[in-house]
């Protein structure tokens, strides 16, 4: 659905961002966005939404590049900002604006989720709190209903139960003709959505698979004199977590955190084993 | 739902299913939450979801009505016994002896601690 072909970005006179980024989307999952501060993320979803232009390289939504911000592209993607700038408008009056551009929009979804949020539709959107305009960029976005749905930090700013509720309805919400790209640190609050894991790390990825491989090829425990010796990665703590090959044992719940500290410090050695070719 | 950092959810969501049916709250032959409702219910992705409901399907504790959904098998109850029976046995048992010869306690300490357990 979304490709991304030897994408190279910078902003003026500094460094590489991003240095010939390939990546590709499929419908039908929650792909989780990694990496450390300033390694790019929330540029990829620039230049995936068409908000920035590439140096070099293509970025492309359903086969049309997303550079030329084409109507046909626009309608097909929706992106939920880091920060954002709203107008002071009341909810109904903005989503009035806005949904005439999404020809899937579903009005009921918004107020639905706008009261599940706990808003209501005539509040003026300058007057909330930072968490409860978001809440409105997130409805808009769900209720959008396009295929690509990308998401920067969603979790930022929200209470806790509203996590919970996010996670409701991002359960609700994914089907086989829908992507989600969602970038974020917070890996704790969205773990249990994550199918497929995209790391970039010195701007370029260095991890890209999906959650099903790494259940298959890797495990993950605890550290202990008799398995020290086959960790791929532990933690430097006497007992704590490790990542071992799985091999013959039974299939362990994976540890994002663990998984994403282990592909920073031990990229080659995680992603060859990943790689290789089970001989079972 | 709260997970366990080394069962993989959808084992956890399989067991979810369990407790149900054990408890009688998902009566045999009776249609249970759909794919998407039970990834709602335990917030995951519905992909891992599935995943609970083929393994479910593939020890024939529910079954796919096309088109309907799923339904707990007319002897699911029985079924989720035995599995669970034979997990007790085969996992929390040996786990109960080896904390016992551990600690050293004698059989005679567990039997006592057992019956009085039943008086209460």
């Amino acid at each position: 659905m979304l490709t991304l072909k030897q994408l190279q970005f910078h902003y003026p006179n500094s460094r590489p961002v991003l240095k010939s980024v390939n990546l590709s989307f499929k419908p039908g999952g929650i792909y989780g966005l990694f990496g450390k501060n300033g390694e790019g993320k929330s540029t990829l979803m620039k230049l995936v939404s068409g908000l920035l232009n590439p140096k070099m390289g293509l970025c492309s939504l359903k086969g049309r590049s997303t550079q030329s911000r084409s109507v046909a592209t626009l309608r097909d993607l929706f992106l939920v900002p880091e920060d954002f700038e709203l107008p002071g408008l009341p909810i109904q009056t903005y989503e009035k604006v806005h949904s005439s551009f999404y020809p899937n929009f579903s009005k009921e979804t918004f107020y639905n989720l706008i009261e599940e949020f706990r808003l209501s539709p005539n509040q003026v959107i300058s007057r909330l709190s930072f968490g409860q305009k978001k809440k409105v960029l997130i409805a808009l976005g769900l209720a959008a209903n396009t295929p690509l749905l990308l998401m920067d930090e969603p979790t930022n700013g929200l209470d806790i139960p509203s996590k919970s509720q996010l996670r409701r309805i991002l359960a609700s919400y994914v089907d086989d003709g829908k992507c989600i790209i969602i970038a974020t640190h917070q890996v704790r609050d969205l773990h249990s959505l994550i199918d497929h894991v995209v790391i970039l790390d010195n701007a370029q990825v260095i991890f890209d698979s999906p959650l099903s491989d790494v259940s298959e090829k890797l495990w993950f425990g605890k550290a202990s004199k008799e398995n020290e010796a086959s960790a791929l990665f532990s933690e430097s703590t006497f007992g704590g977590k490790a990542i071992f090959p799985r091999e013959d044992r039974d299939e362990s719940e994976i540890d994002l955190e663990l998984l994403f500290n282990a592909v920073l410090t031990e990229p080659t050695q995680i992603n060859t084993l990943l790689n290789s070719i089970n001989h079972g | 739902m709260d997970f366990d950092n080394s069962k993989p959810i959808y084992l956890q969501i399989v067991d979810f299913f369990y407790e149900n049916i054990l408890e009688k709250r998902w009566q045999e032959e009776e249609r249970i939450p759909s794919v998407r409702e039970v990834a709602m219910m335990v917030e995951v992705n519905p992909n891992t979801a599935i995943r609970a409901f083929n393994h479910l399907q593939d020890l024939e504790v529910i079954y796919n009505k096309r088109g309907i959904g799923y339904f707990v098998s007319q002897d699911g109850f029985s079924k989720v016994l035995e599995i669970k029976r034979r997990e007790f046995m085969e996992q929390t048992l040996p786990d109960v002896f080896k904390k016992m010869s551990l600690m050293d306690i004698p059989f005679d300490e567990l039997k006592n601690a057992y019956n009085q357990q039943k008086k209460k």
